[in-house]
């Protein structure tokens, strides 16, 4: 029993921070309340792996630590089961996330877990460090539990299409049926109230890419995919099922790498439209870093 | 393949024949009414092919 304080603050330490990331936000994913009870008893059990780690090295129980890493091992299954929900639920979407996006979250849900057992391994071992301060371990352990939770949610975050782009309001025209913004032809428009729909509310932005990086990234399908998708998502999208005419668009201008989106939102404010473009996450499966190759810095 | 021709719509009986369903109009007007009623039943976009024909593509 005489670690069971480092057991409980260490378990503890992990469901805070697997709670920490639990954010809210606009994407209500995981959903509230069930996928918040999957996930925080995921982070529990990450928790408790790495709570217990401590005392049994300390134990000299070796054993006991190799089953515990076996058991770490589970939380790929996390990824498989959050790529068969969203996949399932992909159906029901007006604007598809696509398949890019749906292996950026599952991935992001897996890695979570880990921190959740990073977070109580470094509360654990601080605990057994200052077992001579007494009831003090719980407040520094828990306090070094957030210092690492915070160090590596920051180590995680990626970047947004604001920070590797510039995001304008752009134009649009109409040549016959096709959309044009700039000289890109986005979609072709066949129905006159279609067409009379997006010149009375349709809004257009282009994103320009700040570097041949920058550039790579934009031009990976599922990124382009997730701009459409969280888009609509944060602002809202003029469409009706079937309606297809009016799914967001986004097409790339080959000639300087920029992408150009075409939406009817179901409010047109052009600050929300751009912010809602800006605020995109970069997809980590689309970046591409082509300055580290030899042929790369060649063609830059 | 997940792009499919539905339906075609034409004023100009010439322009038009293969294996999609053939809708003719007497007039542009007819035409874009016709392909906007098809388009809703199939869930689909119309595109205009500017020479008086329109197409039902589901994408």
């Amino acid at each position: 029993m005489k670690y069971i304080l480092t057991l409980i603050i260490a378990s503890l330490g992990g469901v805070l921070a697997r709670l920490y990331m639990l954010r809210r936000d606009y994407r209500q994913y995981p959903s509230y309340p069930q996928g918040w009870a999957i996930h925080l008893f995921l982070g529990f059990i990450g928790g408790s792996i790495g709570a217990i780690i401590v005392p049994a090295l300390l134990e000299g129980d070796y054993s006991a630590v190799s089953f515990l890493l076996l058991a770490a091992s589970q939380f790929r299954e996390v990824r498989n089961v959050e790529r068969q929900t969203l996949s399932a639920m992909e159906s029901t979407e007006m604007v598809k996330r696509g398949t890019a996006y749906i292996e950026g979250i599952a991935r992001v849900f897996e890695a979570r877990n880990y921190l959740a057992i990073w977070v109580a391994l470094s509360v654990a071992i601080t605990s057994e460090l200052l077992v001579s301060i007494g009831w003090w371990r719980v407040g520094v352990g828990l306090v070094v539990g957030g210092i690492t939770a915070l160090i590596l949610m920051r180590l995680m975050q990626g970047d947004q299409i604001c920070d590797i782009s510039t995001v304008e309001l752009a134009d649009f025209k109409f040549d016959g049926a096709l959309v044009l913004i700039g000289e890109v032809v986005m979609m072709n428009v066949g129905l006159p109230e279609s067409r009379k729909v997006y010149q009375e509310r349709g809004l257009a932005a282009v994103i320009r890419p700040k570097g041949p990086d920058a550039k790579a990234t934009l031009a990976n399908l599922g990124q382009m995919q997730a701009i459409a998708h969280d888009v609509s998502s944060m602002i809202g999208v003029y469409m009706d099922v079937g309606e297809q005419e009016f799914i967001p668009m986004v097409r790339r201008d080959p000639s300087i790498g920029s992408l150009h989106v075409l939406m009817v939102p179901s409010e047109k404010d052009e600050e929300a439209f751009l912010a809602a473009i800006r605020r995109v996450p970069v997809l980590e499966g689309a970046v591409r870093k082509p300055l580290t190759s030899v042929a790369g810095k060649m063609v830059d | 393949m997940d792009k499919q021709v539905l339906a075609v719509c034409a004023v100009d009986k010439a322009k038009v024949g293969g294996g999609a369903p053939i809708f003719y109009a007497s007039d542009q007007e007819e035409l874009s009414e016709l392909a906007m009623l098809i388009s809703r039943v199939f869930g689909a976009a119309v595109h205009d092919l500017h020479n008086g024909v329109m197409i039902i593509v589901k994408h």
